[in-house]
């Protein structure tokens, strides 16, 4: 048998106390799509950040073709032919798409013939695997897809034979990843590996053609994808069954609480980004707004929460109107009558990331009694409330003093979730609030915004997962372009029909 | 490529901040050390010559705390508008305009019992440092004209309307030199010597006075707000993420300006320990640079009141023990102190990272052998 082109032996890697990876042994055969599967911490980046050589093993062997490697440094990888597409793409914003690709590896100090002969060779390259790419065009001025694409295409130029892409499809729109995926076959049909890390049971089953799955930084199976299924896979990641489906009761649609009207809000760049919108939400309802990002979501959060000036409009709550042009009540004054916001982005807006935990969850509500009493915080109140919640939260570590940022981002989630539903509020906006979070965690934050419906909240979810919109919501409206293209109840609705919505076809 | 990762969690607190910093003041000291050895002089001697100046009698210590007292509060001044993460460089003329209104306070109302002049001129002084900031931070949150160029230009304000008031319209009249009337003798502060005759100790004269207690209470005042109440905690949300605060409800502008009259407010204070304890009346220029190195002591304390006490007694010693050196080496001049104190901000602020991933990394490592065994 031809021996593998990749191949690990014994991997240990260890951060402090933290084994990131123990034992790790995996095989990886030429020209196949790899998938590597995990929960978020699982050690699938760490393991793949050894292989890149950003990190050195404890412990262990590589062979690459059969030959014992030693990868000291990513220069190291790039010679041995391997190349890795990171979630947080590494180009300079203000060059080219050719300046980006050959940096690092001009060969001449005065740009001349290399250069030249640099364009022509990633001309070729770009024909072959269909990439359509300006070489001229300027970083900044390309989408979030298409720079994914000049990363693809500079770990190409410099030679790989194995791609390795940490999350690829977090960023991109639906469409972007369809363009990905026919990129990635065509690269296999070509003979290259491509190794493809993600918690994303879809893209496995829709690319891979053998897939790993690691739990707590070991390997714990290795399977050809077409002898496995979606649901024995989530088990194998998790350790147990998940239900990939919601529990839910009948609705019991209660009035209407809260309601906008004509509402139109700008960007900071002073672009209109929602416009002329409508919606009401009854008690016991959640309305799921689908959309692809971008489409005014997140704008329409934060006028609806207070963040954003509004343009145009109003927003009412109990019938009393709290927001139009002229006046908007501040987040803290919408909290007092009754509305909670879980925020698209946590890292940005939801959390402090520099502080404890405790802070973190009094955050919002710090001068409310009994957290604070006449400006001066109540530390033993603070301690014992983050205490309970935590639990009840089944935060990990359950510890109250630990910086938020050492926190996985399932367990940030349910410290920001924990603070938001503790106050049991009449209406409450979610954003994303399973994005980077992992299936247990998934699992138990889709139960608590049923309970907190069927406790009679009125709840806004606006989702980039349309599995989340379509499991959780009531009924559905899309957004497209800033306006509401379509509103459906939640039954016999099919992925199809709001797909062509959301692309704007419908 | 060398990258070392520790996992912060698992750092001990003493480690990264106090072997860390001693190992920083250390490094700092050999290379002054060196500079000694090279301008002609006797390292050890020199060290001697520090220790026995700030140290070694009564009177010298009581210069080294008289400087301590000065060091804490511009020290505190940068620190609280830090954790809004607003660099107060103006806190030179701030304390400037600070003694501004403990000056006129205390003339205008010495009439009043002592003790009420004394409390009213402190509110002066912190009232004058913070209505000094509060044009900056005004600038910063409405407009956003960055602090850090603002402050400066305000020092040189400050100082030009200082020169001005002192030159034409609040000077002793008696006399050229660009200094006031002097206080009325019943509402100085009492000095340390009075409290040395209690004791019974006699000294001829030092510096030292009432205000060091005041510093010592800012101290705790500071602590106390950022850490135990709700401003505190907002300016640091302001100051650590400010779309989350907004999010929150918490307003950036209003904890920009709180911050900064907060610490405006501290580094006017400076003029307290001056005016009221020791000159007596406003003389040009008397803050001399405690307001820039005020900087240097916040950042080596970490911006911590319990760090900023230490670094400040340091810098205490290094100014008395200093000028004993000057006094007693013909070869070290006054200007080689404020190399040392230079080197002292080189290695503790700017590579405040150059040991720190490897000290880090060895005590986790150890540590874990002692857990593991």
């Amino acid at each position: 048998m031809v021996s593998p082109i990749l191949e690990l032996t014994d991997i240990n890697k260890s951060f402090g106390h933290v084994q990131a990876n123990k034992n790790i042994n995996l095989k990886i055969n030429k020209g196949t799509i790899h998938g590597i599967i995990g929960e978020n911490g699982a050690g699938k980046s760490t393991l793949m950040s050894i292989v890149f050589g950003l990190y050195q093993a404890n412990s262990g062997s590589i062979k690459i073709n059969g030959k014992e490697i030693n990868l000291r440094s990513p220069r190291d990888s790039i010679i041995n032919g391997i190349g890795m597409v990171h979630q947080h793409f590494m180009l300079v914003e203000n060059f080219t798409v050719l300046e980006n690709i050959i940096l690092g590896f001009e060969g001449e100090t005065v740009f001349g013939e290399k250069l030249q002969k640099a364009k022509e060779d990633l001309e070729k390259l770009c024909k072959t695997y269909n990439f359509n790419i300006d070489l001229d065009a300027t970083i900044s001025d390309l989408s979030v897809g298409f720079r994914q694409r000049v990363e693809i295409l500079k770990s190409l130029y410099r030679g790989a034979e194995i791609l390795i892409l940490d999350e690829p499809t977090g960023v991109l729109t639906p469409q972007e990843v369809d363009e990905l995926f026919k990129i990635l076959r065509s690269l296999k049909d070509e003979g290259k590996t491509i190794v493809l890390i993600t918690h994303k049971l879809i893209e496995i089953m829709d690319l891979t053609s053998e897939v790993s799955v690691m739990r707590q930084g070991e390997m714990v199976g290795h399977t050809k994808t077409e002898d496995t299924s979606k649901e024995q896979l989530a088990e194998m990641m998790v350790g147990r069954s998940v239900l990939l489906r919601v529990d839910k009761k009948e609705i019991k649609k209660g009035e209407t609480i809260f309601k906008v009207n004509n509402l139109s809000v700008k960007d900071d760049l002073d672009v209109t980004r929602v416009k002329d919108v409508n919606l009401e939400i009854c008690s016991g309802e959640i309305l799921g707004i689908a959309g692809v990002t971008g489409n005014g979501q997140t704008e329409l959060l934060e006028a609806l929460s207070g963040i954003r000036k509004v343009e145009s409009g109003n927003i009412e709550l109990f019938g009393e109107k709290i927001s139009d042009q002229n006046n908007f009540l501040n987040p803290r004054m919408l909290k007092e009558k009754g509305l909670a916001h879980v925020p698209e982005d946590r890292q940005r807006m939801g959390l402090i990331s520099d502080f404890k935990a405790h802070e973190n969850l009094i955050f919002g509500y710090h001068d409310q009694e009994p957290y604070s009493k006449s400006a001066i915080l109540n530390n033993k109140e603070i301690t014992e409330y983050s205490n309970k919640v935590m639990q009840e939260y089944d935060v990990r570590p359950n510890s109250p003093n630990l910086i938020t940022s050492n926190f996985s981002g399932g367990n940030q989630q349910k410290i920001i979730l924990s603070r938001e539903l503790n106050e049991n509020p009449k209406v409450l906006l979610v954003g994303q609030p399973t994005r980077g979070v992992d299936i247990g965690a998934i699992e138990f934050i889709h139960q608590r915004l049923i309970d907190m419906r069927d406790k009679g909240a009125a709840i806004l979810l606006a989702s980039v997962e349309l599995d989340e919109i379509l499991s959780l919501s009531d009924r559905i409206i899309v957004m497209f372009d800033g306006k509401i293209v379509g509103e459906k109840e939640n039954k016999n609705v099919t992925d199809r029909e709001l797909g062509l919505l959301m692309a704007g076809v419908a | 490529m060398s990258n070392i990762v520790v996992d912060k969690s698992k750092v001990p607190w003493w480690v990264s901040n106090v072997i860390v910093p001693l190992v920083n003041l250390t490094l700092a000291l050999l290379v002054s050390g060196l500079f000694v050895f090279i301008a002609g002089e006797n390292p050890i001697e020199a060290v001697k010559l520090i220790i026995y100046g700030s140290f070694g009698y009564i009177q010298g210590f009581a210069y080294t705390l008289y400087y301590t007292t000065n060091f804490i509060f511009t020290g505190l001044a940068f620190a609280v508008a830090f954790h809004c993460r607003l660099f107060n460089i103006g806190g030179e003329g701030q304390a400037y305009i600070g003694g501004l209104g403990v000056f006129l306070v205390a003339i205008n109302l010495s009439f009043l019992p002592v003790p009420i002049v004394w409390l009213l001129a402190i509110f002066g002084a912190f009232l004058f440092g913070a209505a000094w900031a509060y044009i900056p931070a005004y600038l910063q949150s409405k407009r956003g004209s960055h602090v850090v160029i603002t402050t400066i230009m305000f020092n040189f304000i400050a100082s030009s309307l200082m020169i001005f008031l002192l030159v034409d319209v609040i000077r002793d009249t008696n006399q050229m030199a660009p200094h006031t009337v002097k206080l009325p003798e019943e509402i100085w502060l009492p000095s340390f010597e009075a409290f040395s005759g209690i004791l019974g100790v006699k000294i001829r004269y030092s510096p030292l006075n009432l205000t060091f207690l005041l510093a010592i209470a800012s101290l705790f005042f500071v602590w106390f707000l950022v850490w135990k109440t709700k401003w505190g905690y907002e300016m640091r949300a302001v100051g650590h993420n400010t779309q989350a605060a907004i999010y929150a409800g918490i307003s950036p502008h209003k904890n920009i300006i709180i911050a900064m009259c907060i610490s405006g407010g501290l580094a006017g204070l400076l003029g307290v320990n001056e005016i009221l304890g020791v000159s007596h009346k406003i003389q040009a220029g008397f803050p001399a640079g405690y307001g820039f190195t005020g900087i240097a002591v916040a950042l080596m304390g970490r911006n911590h009141p319990i760090g900023i006490l230490p670094a400040a007694f340091l810098f205490g010693i290094l100014y008395q023990g200093g000028s004993e050196v000057t006094f007693e080496m013909p070869n070290i001049t006054r200007y080689m102190f404020v190399a040392v104190q230079g080197l002292i901000i080189l290695f503790s602020g700017a590579l405040e990272n150059l040991f720190r991933p490897q000290i880090e990394s060895f005590f986790v490592r150890r540590l874990n052998r002692e857990v593991n065994a």
